[in-house]
């Protein structure tokens, strides 16, 4: 090893040590019940007291440039911000379909995918199609990706167990493989000059350029509070619950009367769509878009995000998302070995925290001894305890 | 007219026919069990009844109506909920989160909070464990909240699936006590049991399902009597 290796070895030990520790005592804080008591005993004006300089630190980030975080002078620290927020929307997305509604997405890239090709084909010189302005290729990523997401969720969520993983790998590859034979999607030569969003700098530059990383990160930070604005509302509403039961009890859910089949799908094309309109703006910035990106390696990497940061909880997720982008964009010296690295630091995250960094309640702790209980076959005794129903022993005895 | 009947019902899981050709009459305000050994089909018969697992072949008829085909969150609405075997209560949601589930299909907020009183009413102890969550709760917890979240869906027809699975003794007849309780209330219970004694003295009346078929019916003093049900399910010879 080298010593540059060894060095950023060191530090990222002591990032990920921190995170974890970071973790540990958010959890503890939500377990006692303070830190939820307290931000609940706030108004929802005082919550976003706290909430905006959070934001604002979080928004300035890349301008800010603080010392250990920078990844420069390997890459430009905006950019490497750009990343990881694209990396944490991503995130979002993919924890709606497997955090919340449980359903085993290994495939996500390929939306991401069909999302960078709708950008490109729209607005790249390269393509033959008529032309829109970029910022109308994001919704529309989004109707394109949502439309496949129905059509491959409709026969399959149908079914119960592996089939879902199998289908959606599939889907990811056959994106690629398409885009690969398509004579229309280019394969390799693929599309220069993806279109970018309007505006332009004091030099009269474009200030969407994709040298420049900090306003592709502040529209991307915008673009997922509003995202979190809409799942977090979805999460407390009915449809939340339901997919809280799907993934719990998929069959209790569907004796309780939830149409499971349909909130899947729900979940599924929810899912598709924020992946679709993460991979428009990677288009955009990158403002160029290949068959290379899309393979089965980096739908694994959303899915660690996801895990690694706690699956099924929103803030978590993007701290996932933050965290895989970045590891290999500050530590450089390691880039080749970071499959490795993130093998490694999940089966280690998975010791240690099973529920991911920020874990979704206890729900994990909770499903996990029952099915120890049920592991060891133990009948279940309910003590001698007939204060249980007393009231009713009392009146046929 | 009955409630619920199954006409020749079988079920299938790939090519293993689990339920053959069965035919069951469950009336309004009756208490009907079905009794059998492990494996003859009987989950597999109230899953069929809630809409999870289609049929091979047969109809199922509900308050007159086929509802073969209907999908399992509409039989809801209709009126069929279950208890399902090993409770499956979800685990990381409280009690009343729970109860809240069985209440998904139904917006009437004045009657839900009448059947959550009506439930804490049948099992104090979830009254006081309302803030617990479904996976901590012991095995017998656990099955009153099956059964009361079953409730809250103010089903016309009750589906309780072993019910007294893994309980002790002295539970295993409070529980019974509830059902019955249940049933005075006005609500129509169909019961698969493994605890064939009490099952039967509770019941209006009875099946015994043997490997995907029935092989005896009656009320449940008869079966009670029974020879043949007696050695095989009362363990007196
Ligand atoms: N998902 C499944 N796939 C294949 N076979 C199944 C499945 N579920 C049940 N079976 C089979 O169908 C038959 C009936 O099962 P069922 O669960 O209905 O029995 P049961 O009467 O409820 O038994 P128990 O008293 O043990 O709960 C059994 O032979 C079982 O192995
Ligand atoms: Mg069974």
């Amino acid at each position: 090893m080298t010593s540059d290796e060894i060095i950023d070895l060191v530090e990222m030990v002591v990032l990920v040590a921190v995170l974890v520790a970071v973790g540990k005592l958010f959890q503890r804080s939500k377990a006692s019940g303070r830190l939820g008591e307290w931000w609940n005993s706030k108004s929802r004006v005082e919550q976003w007291a706290w909430l905006v300089p959070l934001i604002a630190v979080v928004v300035l980030i890349p301008v800010i440039n603080p010392p250990f975080l920078t990844t420069e002078p390997g890459t430009n620290f905006p950019i490497t911000m750009f990343n990881c927020a694209l990396y944490a929307l991503v995130a979002l997305g993919l924890n709606v379909v497997v955090g919340q509604a449980g359903l085993l997405d290994l495939g996500y890239v390929g939306f991401f995918a069909v999302g960078a090709y709708v950008a490109a084909l729209f607005t790249s010189p390269d393509s033959q199609l008529s032309k829109i302005p970029y910022l109308w290729t994001l919704p529309l990523a989004m109707v394109v990706t949502m439309f496949f997401g129905v059509v491959l969720g409709t026969p399959t969520l149908r079914l119960r167990g592996d089939y879902l993983a199998i289908v959606t790998l599939g889907f990811g590859e056959i994106v690629r493989l398409l885009a690969t034979l398509m004579p229309p999607l280019k394969g390799n030569v693929g599309f220069q000059d993806v279109g970018h969003p309007p505006g332009t700098k004091a030099d009269g530059g474009a200030l969407f350029a994709n040298t420049n990383g900090t306003p592709w990160y502040m529209l991307t930070i915008g673009i997922i509070l509003i995202v979190l604005l809409l799942v977090g509302n979805l999460e407390r509403s009915r449809v939340g619950r339901a997919w809280v039961a799907i993934r719990e009890d998929e069959d209790a859910a569907e004796m309780m009367g939830v149409p499971v089949f349909k909130f899947k799908l729900w979940a599924f094309a929810i899912g598709a769509a924020i992946g679709g309109l993460s991979g428009s703006l990677f288009a955009g910035q990158v403002s160029f878009v290949n068959n290379q990106k899309f393979d089965v390696p980096t739908s694994v990497l959303f899915l660690a995000a996801v895990v690694l940061g706690g699956s099924g909880n929103k803030v978590g997720v993007l701290l996932g998302g933050f965290v895989i982008a970045y590891i290999p964009f500050r530590f450089t010296a390691l880039a080749s070995y970071k499959y490795l690295i993130f093998g490694v630091a999940l089966v280690v995250l998975m010791i240690f925290r099973p529920q991911g960094l920020l874990g979704a309640r206890q729900r994990l702790l909770a499903r996990g001894r029952q099915a120890y209980q049920r592991l060891i076959g133990r009948p279940e005794q309910l003590s001698s305890d007939s204060s249980l129903v007393a009231e009713k022993a009392g009146d046929s005895a | 007219m009955a409630l619920l009947e199954l006409i020749d019902v079988s079920v299938h899981y790939g090519s293993i026919r689990a339920v053959h050709g069965i035919s069951i009459t469950v009336e309004e305000a009756e208490i009907v069990t079905l009794i059998g050994a492990n494996g003859a089909g009987k989950s597999t018969t109230m899953r069929a009844v809630s809409g999870i697992r289609p049929l091979s072949s047969g109809k199922i008829l509900f308050d007159g109506q086929d509802i073969t085909k209907l999908r399992a969150d509409l039989r809801v609405v209709r009126g069929i909920s279950q208890a399902p075997e090993g409770r499956g209560v979800f685990p990381g949601m409280t009690v009343m989160e729970n109860l809240d589930m069985g209440a998904f299909t139904r917006k009437d907020k004045k009657g839900i909070a009448a059947d959550r009183d009506r439930v804490f009413d049948l099992f104090p102890r979830l009254a006081e464990r309302r803030t617990q969550v479904g996976g901590t709760m012991s095995g017998g917890e656990q099955q009153m909240l099956a059964i009361g979240r079953a409730l809250m869906a103010n089903p016309r027809v009750l589906l309780l699936d072993e019910p007294s699975m893994g309980l002790a003794p002295q539970f295993i007849q409070q529980i019974f006590k509830i059902i019955t309780e249940i049933n005075k209330q006005g609500t129509t219970v169909l019961l698969v049991e493994q605890n064939a004694q009490q099952a039967l003295s509770r019941a209006h009346r009875a099946y015994v399902l043997e490997t995907g078929t029935i092989t005896r019916e009656g009320t449940g003093k008869e079966l009670l009597s029974d020879e043949s049900v007696k050695a095989a399910y009362l363990g007196v010879t």
